[in-house]
């Protein structure tokens, strides 16, 4: 099973998962911050929404559409922003 | 060295592995691009090659097939008709270029949202939506769960999560008895959906289901916490971990717009009998030409591999087919048709576009969508109006326009470097 690290904390999730599942299953909600400051999570689960965006490995993605890996490297979107 | 396809299909739902895969079949090179990490489309996500029933069945031979080349993680962003056509995407290899003889678009469709007070809450998420979650991993083992909405999928999604362990604490349809009534008629005259339907209701036993509902707000601090429905004159405030929403399905024709396809005025691409769209060596199959269902998709998808890669002659019953599938697909309509009294209604404060936060007050003085655009930023975000748009095609009678290349976000890297071509094996 993958093994990654999800906001520093490393977990051990089902290959198959996506990254986004990773997160809800961590409980780490609200994915990020809107402009006004709400707190927001993922809506659509298949990519058109764009609200599930995560940084993974250095690069901003739909975490609904990105299998998880060995060794990845997933960050929340406000959490790198330092804004929740 | 040829470069060129001749038959690239975009979309591996069902229409789309259906077309490919007939295309195949009379012996031209196919390349099947989907933007998702394996294929299957919505319905058939999670579904593996080779499981007993048609998924399997579908998924198995496309893959084996010597003539197909799957491309998964692949997105269309620019597109553009001619001889060939030329289509852009972007996968996580880079950016490349592909030439196509014929383009058979099965890019299906997405659920439709509508803003109401607390939808932006974490936990409000699509009915369709929640079903994907699922299927990618969300466990959902004793969380609550209000579905709400419209269309048969609430009902799908509803049995599917309460399979895996979720508590469904009710279904709350906008349409009201009679015609959903006339839908389940309908539905268990075509071949299959009567035993499809029964199972359906075997696993709904005991969830309420309420037609003529509405769905009032949502409510929370951070998280949603409660969801508050009116049925009939009496609000009904029920405590829940999600509440999966969607008010039924919209094709997905970007891709088709960036060719220059014409659209229906219901906004599905239009096609005639053998698929084909106003755009000469472009067809279209599946929920993109309107929604009716899995088994409109394959056929449709059938009929389009056939006439893209001339096998006319196995096309002898597809009209009496593909007239069974219309009849479905209007009583689908019809009985589900958006009745506005029914649905939510957003305050001057509700959000409408997510991406930007502009809210219904900023939006309700503008005339149409690109005034609206330029004097709120709404539609400019990161979804480019995949979530506002529809919304406010409803809520105003805006017509949508805001369709342009590049359909995806891109990596800078992947602009500056030059686009390879992707050419057949």
């Amino acid at each position: 099973m993958p093994e990654l690290t999800l906001d520093g904390v490393r977990v051990t999730v089902p290959a198959g998962t996506t990254v986004l599942a990773a997160l809800q299953n961590a409980g780490l909600s609200p994915l990020r911050r809107s402009l006004s400051g709400e707190a927001r999570g993922a809506l659509c689960g298949m990519g058109s929404c764009y609200e599930c965006r995560a940084v993974v490995d250095g690069l901003t993605v739909r975490s609904c559409l990105t299998p998880v890996r060995d060794g990845q490297n997933v960050c929340r979107l406000g959490e790198v922003n330092r804004e929740l | 060295m040829n470069s060129e396809w001749e038959i690239v299909v975009v979309g591996a739902g069902p229409a789309g592995l259906m077309a490919a895969l007939t295309a195949a079949q009379g012996g031209l090179r196919v390349l099947l691009l989907d933007a998702q990490p394996t294929a299957g489309g919505q319905i058939w996500r999670g579904a593996a090659a080779g499981q007993k029933g048609k998924a399997g069945d579908l998924l198995r031979d496309v893959a084996s097939h010597p003539g197909i080349t799957v491309l998964s993680g692949a997105e269309v962003i620019a597109a553009e008709a001619g001889k060939p056509h030329v289509l852009t995407i972007t996968a996580p290899t880079g950016l490349s270029h592909v030439h196509a003889a014929r383009v058979i678009l099965a890019t299906g469709a997405t659920e439709r949202f509508l803003p109401f007070d607390g939808w932006t809450l974490p936990g409000v998420v699509g009915a369709g939506g929640l079903q994907a979650m699922n299927k990618g991993g969300l466990d959902v083992r004793g969380k609550r769960v209000v579905v709400a909405g419209s269309g048969p999928l609430l009902l799908a999604v509803a049995a599917g999560l309460r399979q895996k362990g979720a508590r469904v604490l009710a279904v709350a349809e906008q349409a009201g008895l009679p015609q959903v009534a006339a839908f389940g008629v309908a539905a268990a005259r075509l071949p299959g959906k009567a035993r499809e339907a029964l199972g359906l209701a075997a696993g709904l036993r005991g969830v309420p289901y309420w037609a003529d509902s509405a769905v009032v707000r949502a409510s929370g601090q951070d998280q949603l916490q409660t969801v508050t429905l009116r049925r009939g004159r009496r609000e009904t405030t029920l405590a829940c971990d999600y509440l999966a929403v969607g008010f039924g399905l919209i094709p997905e024709t970007r891709v088709a717009v960036l060719l220059g396809c014409p659209l229906t005025d219901v906004g599905a691409v239009e096609v005639n009998v053998w698929q084909a769209t106003g755009i000469s060596g472009v067809y279209a199959a599946g929920e993109v030409c309107g929604i009716g269902g899995v088994d409109g998709a394959l056929l449709e998808g059938f009929v389009a591999g056939c006439a893209a890669s001339g096998q006319m002659e196995r096309l002898h019953d597809a009209p009496r087919r593909a007239e069974v599938q219309r009849r479905f697909q209007s009583v689908l309509e019809q009985s589900f048709a958006l009745r506005p009294e029914r649905l939510p209604t957003p305050s001057p404060a509700t959000i409408v576009c997510r991406c930007e936060d502009v809210r219904h007050g900023d939006l309700q003085p503008f005339a149409n969508w690109t005034a609206a655009k330029l004097q709120t930023r709404c539609g400019m975000g990161a979804c480019q109006g995949r979530v506002c748009g529809p919304a406010c095609e409803t809520l105003y009678g805006w017509r949508f326009t805001g369709v342009r290349a590049p359909l995806a976000p891109l990596p800078l890297s992947q602009l500056l470097a030059e686009p390879t071509v992707l050419g057949p094996p």
